[in-house]
């Protein structure tokens, strides 16, 4: 079979994957603030307003109605629990967060409830949700709207998490998360929303769990996370200018971890470095430096070196956020220190 | 409201089953046989009963940390849910979700809820389910007087009236939230009025008066499947245990204690069939008798049965997920 594949923005990739599934599957519903937009105003009753805050559910109420595709109040323990509760009875609610930051106001609804139902029903029910939520900074959001904070979600039992970093993965992570019969965390990087790349049509899966080795390497492992897997690509190519070959590993799923991709690159390269733009404390980066310590010492030829975000809330001036955000000089220090 | 016999059969055991079931653990529990700890659901019995006579297998209820007697209403098996709360392999809940989180989605309950105020969305979503799909289920979402005052409470009841959904919120006033009496911790003069906030029917209700309460749900939940939205009915009753099994209760007199338990809800049903005629002495004394030793069945049953094995702890997390990730270094 021909698969035609065009080019698309990250955004239109998401949009696609909710389009095939609400067309594949009646079950499947959008719920969050504003993802039509104008609710009940006559003269966009078909359009829409919006599409979501940066337009990645645009054009969606106009094929599937108000029906399916339900603008909220701003009430969001209230409907990220009726997405659970939704879940549980036998939709396949999508919901969006609108930023990751306001987990605050929800979380009880996403780890005391979506997340635990099922282990404390002793698996008689299944919370088939998703909730997609825009993380990141470099819009100048500032301390409420920047933060990534998959790490926290990454920790819960009963959640599973994924972070993609191309508008293939985009397309294709979602389309498995809205089929999977678990709870997903699904992170939108917001800085990536008009990265373009190839994508195929019709629906496809990227597995949940699996790493995607992005480029291959000889002398270290970067491991890295959403948009710092392009940070890791552009030290990468300075890198190879110096005769020093990185192997790029995008996690993409940060809950399973793909502990076998990671651990078989670093067999390989017998270094590594991880590159996180969320607080370092507790994070994804520090469980990965955990792991090559605990199941990859013997491969270990040197310190595993973590690039993240300072253990600070995201700042609101540019030289602040610029400082904030790892780059790839910072990746190539790090490398440099230990090949 | 004319009630069929059979019905009236079926309230009767329901409430005497709840009653039975709440003294028996307060035993076992005094007897340190249970882990944990227990809500109990005693002298509240017509609420429960009263509200989910009118539903069948199919609609939802999302219950409260004092859930045993909401299972029971809903028709979840008495001896699996004694043995959850026994810790049990064969609890209904596979001893993984206790007192506080025993449930039965196959029976339409979706849970205790050890949150006080974790159920208002989850009944909200329950409801967008029945009209997403057109089909004419109903949720009732049980809340405490405490839950009244949680912002999801309020969330939900909006979101419940914005959109029509078919839910019914059924505060159970016991007049204490813990320890705190509702009158300190309520503004307004009572909790069904604030249904007006959100232009949705509120009513409140005397629950320990089985009769009034089946008559208040029976409107609402019809109101709720004909598609016309959400109602909030206020049951105001009393609970004869403490918050916790181990709470003193110094915040009561003896003096309420004994007035409340004037208006037994059991006692008062057994009046009026009795003085009407709708029921005979000798079936209800048939019920508690059967009652008695369901319950006495049940206890055995949870005692006999074996607990989980330990690795069971694993199991029942996600539908998928790599099991080594789960033990991780275990």
């Amino acid at each position: 079979m021909v698969v035609t594949t065009r080019v698309l923005s990250y955004r239109q990739a998401i949009n696609e994957a909710l389009r095939l599934e609400m067309r594949r599957d009646p079950t499947v519903i959008l719920m969050g603030e504003d993802v039509a937009g104008g609710a009940t105003i006559k003269h966009i009753e078909q359009e829409g307003a919006w599409g979501g805050p940066l337009g990645v559910t645009k054009s969606l109420v106009s094929e599937f109605g108000r029906q399916r595709v339900l603008d909220t109040p701003i009430s969001e323990a209230a409907f990220i629990g009726a997405a659970v509760g939704a879940a549980v009875t036998g939709l396949r609610p999508v919901a969006e967060l609108m930023f990751v930051d306001f987990f605050g106001v929800c979380m009880d609804q996403i780890f005391n409830q979506g997340a635990k139902l099922r282990y404390m029903f002793g698996g008689k029910a299944k919370v088939p949700m998703v909730i997609r939520t825009m993380i990141g900074a470099g819009f100048g959001a500032a301390g409420q709207h920047s933060g990534c904070h998959y790490s926290v979600f990454a920790h819960m039992p009963g959640l599973k998490a994924v972070a993609p970093a191309t508008p293939y993965d985009a397309k294709g992570l979602l389309i498995a998360a809205i089929r999977d019969d678990d709870p997903v965390m699904f992170f939108e990087h917001k800085m990536l929303y008009d990265m373009t790349g190839e994508v195929p049509e019709g629906d496809y899966v990227v597995p949940i769990g699996k790493a995607d080795v992005k480029r291959e390497g000889s002398d270290v492992t970067i491991v890295a996370i959403s948009r710092m897997v392009h940070i890791a690509l552009e030290a990468a190519k300075r890198l190879s200018g110096e005769g020093i070959e990185a192997e790029v590993v995008d996690l993409r799923s940060l809950s399973p971890l793909d502990e076998d991709a990671v651990l078989s690159s670093l067999a390989k390269t017998r270094r590594l470095v991880v590159v996180d733009e969320d607080n370092p404390r507790c994070s994804v980066a520090a469980d990965i430096a955990a792991l090559a310590v605990d199941k990859g010492f013997d491969y270990l030829d040197a310190p595993v070196k973590l690039v993240t975000a300072p253990h600070t809330p995201v700042p609101f001036s540019p030289s602040l956020e610029r400082y904030y955000i790892p780059t790839p000089e910072r990746v190539v220090a790090a490398v440099r220190e230990i090949v | 409201m004319e009630i069929p016999r059979e019905k009236l059969r079926w309230i009767y055991e329901r409430m005497v089953l709840i009653r039975a079931f709440e003294d028996r653990v307060a035993q076992e529990f005094a007897a340190g046989k249970l882990p944990g700890f227990v809500h109990l659901y005693a002298g509240e019995e017509a609420i429960a009963v009263g509200v989910c006579a009118h539903l069948t297998d199919r609609d939802y209820i999302t219950s409260t940390h004092r859930g045993h007697g909401h299972c029971i209403a809903k028709g979840v098996d008495v001896k699996a849910m004694m043995a959850e709360l026994f810790g049990k392999a064969t609890g209904v809940c596979k001893g993984k979700g206790g007192s506080m989180h025993i449930a039965d989605v196959d029976k339409g309950m979706l849970g205790a809820n050890g949150i006080v105020g974790g159920g208002p969305p989850i009944a909200c979503g329950a409801g967008l389910m029945a009209k997403t799909l057109g089909t004419d289920q109903v949720a009732v979402c049980f809340l405490g007087d405490g839950a009244a005052e949680q912002g999801t409470t309020h969330e939900a009841m909006n979101l419940a009236a914005i959109w029509k959904l078919p839910v019914v919120f059924v505060c159970e006033n016991n007049l204490y939230a813990e320890s705190t009496p509702w009158t300190y911790h309520c503004a307004a003069p009572d909790i069904a009025s604030r249904a007006a906030a959100y232009d949705m029917p509120g009513v409140l209700v005397d629950g320990t008066d089985v009769f009034a309460v089946y008559e208040a749900a029976g409107e609402a939940i019809a109101r709720a499947r004909r598609g016309e939205g959400p109602t909030l009915l206020e049951c105001r009753a009393f609970r004869y245990y403490g918050h916790f099994q181990g709470d003193a209760v110094s915040y009561r007199t003896p003096e309420e204690e004994a007035a409340y338990r004037q208006r037994d809800p059991i006692q008062r049903f057994r009046e009026t069939v009795l003085s009407q005629g709708l029921l005979s002495e000798d079936e209800l004394d048939a019920i508690d008798a059967a009652v008695q030793h369901e319950i006495s069945e049940a206890v055995r049953f949870a005692e006999s049965s074996p607990l989980p094995p330990p690795e069971d702890c694993l199991t029942d997390v996600y539908v998928s997920y790599p099991v080594e990730q789960l033990a991780f270094r275990h």
